[in-house]
């Protein structure tokens, strides 16, 4: 029981050497395309899931990145794969086939 | 850059620090958490030292707890302040010399405003001559009591009987310096090396045969920030603070802290003991922590006073690894009984934290 009346708060620090960066590795064999990302955001704005719920493609990707896979986890199943995000991204990146290779990494590696 | 390049840059990091005939204020939390500090720094200025200090008793708290925590109006502090300035003026002194890093913040913002708005100065000289009858000269000199142990740090090197040196190895003890906040982060130049190379206590940690340790968290705050501390949930940020501290500092292998600020201090050594009993990790050799000193205990260890008369014995976390190290005398039987024998208890015995 704690009788403290409080946590030791977590630390909000991303720490780019220790965090769990497989996922990325996975996703950027699959998707090379994800490479070219200049995370300008335009996949979220078309996002027709972001408009009702809190997903958010471009987060995603930054938290892929950061190597953050639980907050991925929550986040996948909000998708429709509808697509318009591949039509929107001005650099071609293949965002619907990320979002797979994320879905099918985190069936692959499910602890 | 060549050397005196350097010594000139140095140079601009120097503050000026009185020579002797302080005044000398207290500290609300140092004098309760760590009650031999201040008895210890007293004892060393004006018997190992020489030098004129005056630990006047109509002092009163500055008030700073309450104005950082947005209960205290900022023109009262400045009269409770304006107050201390008069006690000073009345008594012949001219040099203050808080003990708490809080108060020599507050002492530093309050001149600082009355530099830039005289008009300000004028309505709080109002506001204490129609509450006290009192006046007021500005103190010619503001430095913090660790400025002056910094300043006499060889005066008390030559007298030492103990070294920061492992007896057993002949290894430099390695100390962590941690400096107050308020000591150099709101004013830089009011600090020794400013807010990038604080030298205030890694120079007597060096002066005193220790190695000082630079690890990446060493500029880091404690987490005390009284926002932080006095609303139980926001307690979780406080410690976390001082988490970042120990684990960045851990695989250095201090062997002890030492803290300008008094809330550093009894942060850094009682939040060592809530991380063990919430996670079970403690941080120093063997299920001990690191032992955390203020910097008069640092010296009065090492001119050899006794660490139960310095109250050692109050810490949280234990020192005796430390006074092992030093070769330092001491006798367990006494740690919680006073000077005449009389048994003043004992704390209950942590869960993971050894003591």
């Amino acid at each position: 029981m704690n009788f403290w009346g409080f946590n030791i708060s977590e630390t909000r620090s991303i720490n780019y050497d220790t965090n769990d960066k497989d996922m990325l590795i996975h996703v950027l064999q699959e998707v090379p395309s994800c490479k070219l990302c200049i995370e300008c955001g335009g996949c979220t704005a078309g996002c027709t899931a972001g408009r009702l719920t809190s997903f958010n493609i471009r987060k995603l990707q930054m938290f892929m990145k950061r190597g953050e896979n639980k907050e991925i986890r929550e986040e996948l199943h909000k998708c429709m794969l509808c697509g318009k995000c591949i039509l929107v991204c001005p650099r071609g990146v293949d965002t619907r086939k990320m979002i797979l290779s994320m879905m099918k990494y985190i069936k692959n590696n499910q602890k | 850059m060549n050397l005196e390049g350097k010594q000139q840059v140095w140079k601009d990091y120097q503050k000026e620090i009185a020579d002797d005939r302080y005044y000398y204020a207290r500290s609300c939390i140092r004098q309760t958490f760590f009650p031999g500090s201040e008895w210890a720094y007293l004892d060393i200025l004006k018997n190992k030292l020489g030098k004129d200090v005056l630990d006047d008793p109509r002092h009163t708290t500055c008030t700073g707890i309450g104005y950082h925590s947005d209960v205290v109006p900022v023109q009262t502090i400045m009269t409770v302040v304006a107050r201390h300035f008069a006690l000073m003026t009345e008594a012949g002194y001219e040099n203050i010399t808080p003990s708490c890093i809080t108060s020599f913040g507050i002492y530093t913002e309050i001149l600082e405003t009355w530099a830039h708005h005289p008009e300000i100065e004028e309505q709080i000289r109002e506001y204490l001559w129609k509450a006290t009858g009192r006046e007021f000269k500005k103190p010619k000199n503001l430095a913090h009591t660790s400025d002056i142990i910094y300043k006499f740090r060889e005066d008390i090197a030559a007298q030492a009987r103990y070294k920061l040196v492992d007896v057993h190895t002949g290894r430099q003890l390695r100390g962590v310096d941690h400096i107050g906040c308020h000591y150099a982060k709101m004013f830089p130049s009011k600090g020794i090396g400013g807010a990038e190379f604080p030298a205030v206590l890694s120079g007597m940690i060096s002066s005193w045969g220790g190695d000082v340790v630079d690890y990446p968290e060493r500029r880091h705050c404690c987490g005390f920030g009284f926002r932080q501390y006095l609303v139980m949930a926001n307690r979780g940020y406080s410690v976390a603070n001082s988490k970042k501290k120990f684990e960045s500092m851990r695989p250095y292998e201090p062997d002890f802290i030492v803290a300008n600020c008094p809330g550093c201090a009894m942060f850094l050594d009682k939040w060592q003991y809530t991380i063990s009993e919430m996670e079970g990790t403690t941080y120093g050799q063997d299920g001990y922590g690191i032992p955390v000193l203020t910097y008069e205990e640092l010296a009065g260890l090492v001119l050899g006073y006794d660490p139960w008369e310095l109250g050692l014995q109050m810490h949280q976390v234990a020192v005796e690894p430390l006074l092992d190290k030093m070769g330092i005398a001491y006798d367990p039987e006494m740690k919680y009984r006073t000077k005449e024998g009389k048994d003043i208890g004992r704390p209950k015995c942590p869960t993971y934290l050894k003591v």
